[in-house]
């Protein structure tokens, strides 16, 4: 465990950017949201995607955004962010970013198209994805990256289906299979560890992409002050590994000796309420599998 | 792309007009038969004759997100499209004109699937006329790039604030040639002054753009949509007579009419159609019978009191069109009922007619037909569509 960092020592911003929205209570995305804003500064273009951001920040004429803010169709967030980058580009505008904000359906679902295009094209934008592993502004429907055995409102545990039934989508790979500047994971509860990913991100010289775990107490059926707790449970029982793709080579942030018990992870949120010791059994091992893989992949070097 | 009189095809000539408008980002995605006004500009680009930023996007919705994104940071924008590109933009239209974009787009009208068909007919743009887009219809290519700049001027006028969709016929204009008269680059930077929106992202004074209106707000926005595209036929006016004070040509208003005067019976028509109705109107003028033509160069907003105003007197109104809306009756010809209708006593008969879809051919009997058709039995009773040489046996 490194020496702990405080984020006023890290030199961020200190107004809020982002004040007045109407989240829910806890909600981890908003606070993705606001970090990521405090490190990047004032000097930003932010697209949103229609989704729990947008809807909680945008409603006229309560503006919750203090820098310059707006919504995308939904599958539409990389798009919208490269007319903006070539518009920077056209004006010749100097230190300023272009960043997205896009859940894990509006990213790995129905905005993966225009994602792609971005990044092959290397516009220099920065794309946050905010996973909360569900449509959550719709009322918590599945998406490609529900966790399997997760319910949700369309994946529900029922007396023949057992929640969502297909893995989480390996986006990150996906996302690093382009070969872009930069791409990390991240998660709300280490919020250090993210702030610093983002810092990077804004000098890649491309595309960047982090994926940022951010629970929703609403859709994960947990207690509204869990996003945190929860958001470093997922990291330290090794379901979701903290990672770097840069200069073309992946990088673990985090290999810890022994990974926290799952059912601690399990427990403590609704949608995994009907997980018994053989559906924790089987997470383990499939934890276990993406591990080994993980781990001879970055340790052989490729 | 040099200036002066140069042997053009309609996409070719839109492309110059595109391009003399400097746009400072275009975002293409490749669709038949759009592709060769688009390679035109990605030519002239790699070229250095034409600077801009110019993406190649991965899909038309894409093209015109992008669009988007420019464009709330002030960068004038161009696209263009056709047929299921259009369709695929569907959400993006609506978008664009909530948000006041003042983008402007090329359509190169084609049929829509299924059954699959690149070649020319108006179902792609007609489908799209409830999506708060001016839309203009070009006649020939000199008209394509003419109206291309105008399409600037009337979109980025701070009265009106809404996109442009200039729709080009495929094939019978995109694909065809004529000697068209090229501006100047220095003549077009006269014409089309820079674009500077009122409103626009501002790193010292930042916005919230493209945001939500509840039940309480969202009729102030449509209001203040609706009285937008109002003005633009007043705008294309204004636009056209600058045009013509400058480079000595005018493009007329929201119609193209030829033969009105003593006329019995006028024929309606969109783009290239037009020539071929006019044609065939001044055969039969020849013949003696009084007949006219009436091009709808606007089809948004809809120049309702200009036709009410050229149409009043006329006996019958036929309105051909290369589009049906299933269902029902043409689209232009529902249009056109809808204005005329508060006349009164007055209103002419109107009959709908159909033909030239997927591309086949109107020949000039055909049109003739129509024209003797509407002098011989006036407007229908009802809302049945003539087909106009459908190739088939009519049971």
């Amino acid at each position: 465990m490194p020496e702990p960092e405080f984020i006023p020592q890290l030199g961020f911003l200190p107004e809020e950017p982002f004040v007045g929205h109407k989240a829910c209570a806890g909600c981890g995305g908003t606070v993705a949201l606001r970090l990521a804003l405090k490190v990047l500064g004032p000097r930003v273009f932010v697209g949103v995607p229609a989704g729990c951001m947008s809807a909680v920040g945008f409603l006229y004429p309560q503006m919750a955004f203090g820098v310059n803010a707006m919504i995308s169709t939904f599958p539409g967030t990389a798009s919208l962010l490269s007319g903006m980058a070539a518009a920077v580009r056209a004006f010749g505008l100097k230190d300023v970013h272009v960043v997205g904000f896009a859940g894990d359906g509006g990213t790995a679902d129905i905005g993966l198209q225009a994602l792609s295009g971005a990044i092959d094209r290397g516009d220099r934008i920065i794309y946050i994805c905010y996973d909360n592993e569900a449509y959550m502004n719709t009322g918590v429907q599945k998406s490609s990256l529900t966790p399997v055995g997760a319910g949700t409102t369309t994946s529900p545990v029922g007396r023949s289906l057992r929640g969502s039934s297909g893995p989480k989508k390996d986006l990150f790979e996906v996302i690093a299979a382009h070969g872009l500047a930069y791409a990390a994971t991240a998660s709300v509860g280490y919020p250090q560890d993210y702030m610093k990913k983002v810092l990077k991100a804004a000098s890649a010289e491309g595309t960047s992409y982090i994926q940022v775990l951010a629970p929703c107490p609403t859709g994960w059926g947990s207690a509204s002050d869990s996003a945190g707790e929860l958001g470093r449970l997922a990291v330290d029982t090794g379901l979701w590994p903290l990672r770097e793709f840069e200069g073309g080579r992946h990088r673990l942030n985090r290999e810890p000796e022994k990974f926290a018990p799952l059912k601690s992870y399990f427990e403590a949120q609704g949608r995994f309420r009907h997980f018994r010791a053989e559906a924790i059994a089987a997470a383990e091992i499939e934890r276990d599998a993406k591990w080994a893989r993980l781990r001879s992949r970055i340790h052989s070097g490729v | 792309m040099k200036a002066g009189i140069q042997f053009l095809s309609g996409n070719d000539a839109a492309a110059a007009g595109a391009a003399l408008a400097r746009p400072q980002v275009i975002a293409v995605y490749p669709i038949t038969p759009q592709t060769t006004l688009v390679e035109r500009l990605a030519q002239w680009h790699a070229d250095g004759e034409l600077e801009c930023e110019f993406l190649n996007v991965e899909s038309e919705h894409s093209a015109l997100s992008a669009c988007m994104g420019a464009c709330a940071l002030g960068a004038r924008t161009f696209t263009a499209t056709s047929s299921q590109g259009l369709l695929y933009m569907c959400e993006c239209l609506h978008y664009a004109s909530g948000g006041r974009f003042p983008i402007v787009m090329v359509n190169a009208n084609r049929a829509l699937a299924l059954p699959w068909n690149i070649y020319g007919d108006q179902r792609d743009s007609l489908s799209q006329l409830e999506c708060g887009w001016i839309q203009l219809y070009a006649g020939d290519a000199q008209e394509a790039l003419d109206l291309v700049l105008q399409s600037y001027r009337i979109a980025e006028d701070p009265r009106v604030v809404t996109p442009v969709m200039l729709n080009v016929d495929g094939f019978s204009l995109t694909h065809t040639y004529e000697a068209v008269a090229v501006p100047e680059e220095a003549e077009a930077d006269a014409y089309l002054p820079r674009f500077s929106p009122a409103f626009r992202m501002d790193l010292e004074a930042p916005l919230s753009l493209g945001f939500s209106a509840g039940p309480r707000d969202n009729t102030a926005f449509k209001i203040a949509q609706m009285k937008g595209i109002a003005e633009a036929e007043g705008a294309l006016e204004e636009a056209d007579a600058e045009f013509a004070r400058l480079f000595g040509r005018a493009r007329g208003g929201a119609l193209a009419t030829w033969g009105l005067e003593g006329a019995e019976a006028v024929l309606v028509s969109l783009g290239t159609l037009g020539g071929q109705v006019r044609a065939a109107a001044e055969a039969l003028r020849a013949e003696g019978l009084r007949v006219g033509s009436l091009r709808l160069r606007m089809l948004r907003p809809f120049p309702a009191e200009s036709l009410r105003k050229a149409l009043a007197g006329v006996r019958t109104v036929g309105v051909l069109e290369r589009n049906v809306s299933t269902g029902f009756e043409g689209t232009v010809c529902s249009q056109v009922r809808a204005a005329l209708h508060p006349l009164g006593q007055g209103t002419p008969g109107v009959a709908g007619f159909t033909g030239g879809l997927g591309g086949r051919d109107l020949a000039p009997k055909d049109i003739e037909g129509i024209f003797r058709r509407l002098l011989l039995h006036g407007g229908s009773s009802d809302n049945a569509v003539h087909w106009v040489d459908p190739g088939v046996e009519l049971a």
